[in-house]
């Protein structure tokens, strides 16, 4: 749905966006992840058309970024990091100025702005003005332009920068409604928000691509042991007894559990549980040393080399 | 011309919604009713005056008396006053990000302009129609020719037209109003004088200058002569400014 292929964006001699390439699957949400200047902006305004690109190419639903211009934005909607709102309209006074500026048709323009006030829950503020409603509405009035002509394809930056924590919750679950119907792009630096609302991710630094591709292949590629996090109630004890296990690479304490590694290619978790249990060492909890998304994001963005 | 039309509601809607049509409106018309109250003092006591004399009281010409004057100062209100209006339409929209909208909608850069311009130059048409209330008493009591008026009127509207024109290009140079505001009332009066040069030019160079003065074409169309020299004048004028405001948008994207 959406490809972007070596996308390279100069600002005279600076470069904020270098040779970047990735897709993403129709129907799926991927997030766009990297620190501040990273070009997670950049790329996002080359493909709502907003910004030229330097060099390469980029297809929004099929169509080329750069030469049908229109056509891409009549199938885009997007939430800008700065929200783009009037603040001496009212609510549905924007959101219909949206509309008609979206070219959605006169006669869907009611139902249209009805929807997407629905589905923003932006019912309380719809008569008010804009600079009145708090900054959570504002969000949500945001979202709600980009919603408002049924796009195919969503790009979000920062969609939950600036809210409280219950309306980072209900903002994330409305992104997560609207997946299958919409592709969505969200940019965040928010790594939970990723690990909630997101199939894969792209993650940038310094405008060049340093990895893409679904959680689980990301920490597949990146881990380098397998192995068990155990937290027991004879810690010592088990610490000295899962060393002469045969396979194990490394045991280690960490906040009073129990890292228990081995390489990849083995799978050594039945042996572990069983030897666990036989001798008897009080298991409490077992679960699997997944590469956590934060160990990873810092493993890529600090040490990684560029895809 | 949809798009055209919906960028043009919505700032006609945010002109009329927010107090600068009105307060640029209400200081235009006090300031021209109190020109207007003047020059028909004025003229009154001419023509009490003149009546003495039948050879004057034949020359007593309230299109030349009253209105060629008030139209020539309601240019110079129009001078001051456009730039009011013209000043946000570009630079706010980038200040507060809105372009970001406008420019990632199915709309073209020259629509957006050309929305904007007509909104611009519908609170112009407004405030014009407006004066027109003075004319109803001039009619009531007098006897003026409505031609000489109306050509009047229409070369307020072209000159107010390139004066919106010329303000979109400066709007679109900056975020910050005032430099718009500031950098498009120089350019207006420094065209409106720019005849006052001609006088140690000479040759090309003067008629150059000659040509290129608002005043100059504009002194014509108050005496009632239409001539179609000074219409293309000023829609090239604003032609050309369209143009520029079309370029400095594109070229920042581009950059």
């Amino acid at each position: 749905m959406i490809e972007v292929d070596h996308l390279t964006k100069k600002y005279g001699d600076l470069v904020a966006v270098k040779d970047l390439t990735f897709e993403v699957a129709k129907g799926k949400i991927w997030g766009l992840l990297g620190p501040n200047a990273a070009g997670k902006t950049t790329t996002m305004r080359i493909l709502t058309g907003y910004l030229p690109a330097t060099d390469g190419r980029a297809k929004v639903a099929g169509f080329d970024v750069f030469e049908q211009a229109n056509e891409v934005k009549k199938v885009i909607g997007y939430l800008p990091e700065v929200l783009p709102l009037y603040s001496e309209m009212t609510v549905a006074a924007y959101l219909n100025f949206v509309a008609e500026l979206k070219q959605v048709p006169a006669s869907k323009k009611k139902a249209a702005v009805d929807r997407a006030i629905k589905v923003a829950g932006l019912e309380p503020v719809e008569k008010r003005l804009i600079k009145n409603i708090s900054r959570g509405f504002k969000q949500r009035v945001g979202i709600a332009q980009a919603l408002i002509h049924d796009p195919q394809v969503l790009i979000l930056d920062e969609p939950t920068i600036g809210l409280d924590p219950a309306q980072i919750v209900e903002i994330r679950s409305l992104i997560k409604s609207l997946k299958g119907e919409h592709t969505i792009i969200l940019s965040t630096h928010i790594l939970a928000e990723v690990t909630q609302v997101c199939d894969g991710v792209v993650i940038i630094n310094e405008g060049r691509l340093m990895a893409s591709g679904s959680l689980e292949e990301l920490s597949s590629t990146f881990q380098s042991k397998d192995g068990l996090v155990l937290k027991l109630k004879r810690v010592d004890e088990a610490y000295q007894e899962l060393r002469r296990l045969p396979g194990i690479d490394k045991v280690s304490r960490r906040n009073g559990e129990l890292v228990v590694e081995w390489s990849p290619g083995k799978d050594l978790r039945e042996e572990v549980a069983r030897f666990v249990l036989e001798k008897g060492l009080g298991l409490v909890e077992m679960r699997s040393l997944a590469m956590s998304l934060e160990e990873l994001y810092l493993r890529i963005v600090s040490g990684g080399t560029p895809q | 011309m949809r798009n055209i039309w919906v960028v043009a509601k919505k700032e006609i809607r945010s002109y009329f919604t927010s107090p600068i049509a009105f307060a640029v409106m209400a200081v235009f018309l006090v300031l021209v009713g109190f020109f207007f109250f003047s020059l028909i003092s004025w003229f009154n006591s001419m023509a009490i005056q003149m009546a003495q004399n039948p050879y004057y009281y034949q020359q007593a010409n309230i299109n030349q008396m009253v209105y060629s004057p008030l139209f020539h100062n309601i240019s110079i209100i129009l001078l001051l006053m456009l730039p009011l209006l013209t000043m946000r339409l570009l630079s706010e929209e980038k200040k507060l990000g809105t372009d970001e909208l406008l420019f990632t909608s199915p709309v073209s850069v020259n629509e957006i302009i050309l929305g904007k311009f007509i909104a611009c130059l519908f609170v112009l048409l407004v405030m014009l129609l407006l004066t027109g209330l003075l004319s109803v008493f001039t009619f009531a009591y007098g006897n003026p020719e409505l031609v000489p008026i109306l050509n009047g009127y229409l070369g307020l509207f072209l000159m107010g037209g390139a004066f919106i024109a010329v303000g979109l290009f400066f709007s679109s140079l900056t975020e910050n109003q005032i430099v718009a505001a500031v950098l498009t009332f120089g350019a207006l009066l420094l065209f409106w004088i720019i005849n006052w040069a001609s006088a140690s030019a000479s040759g090309l160079w003067q008629s150059v200058l000659n040509y290129l003065s608002f005043f100059q074409h504009f002194d014509d169309m108050t005496r009632g002569i239409l001539d179609t020299k000074d219409l293309i004048y000023y829609l090239s004028f604003a032609f050309f400014g369209l143009f520029l405001t079309h370029a400095v948008i594109q070229s920042r994207r581009w950059r």
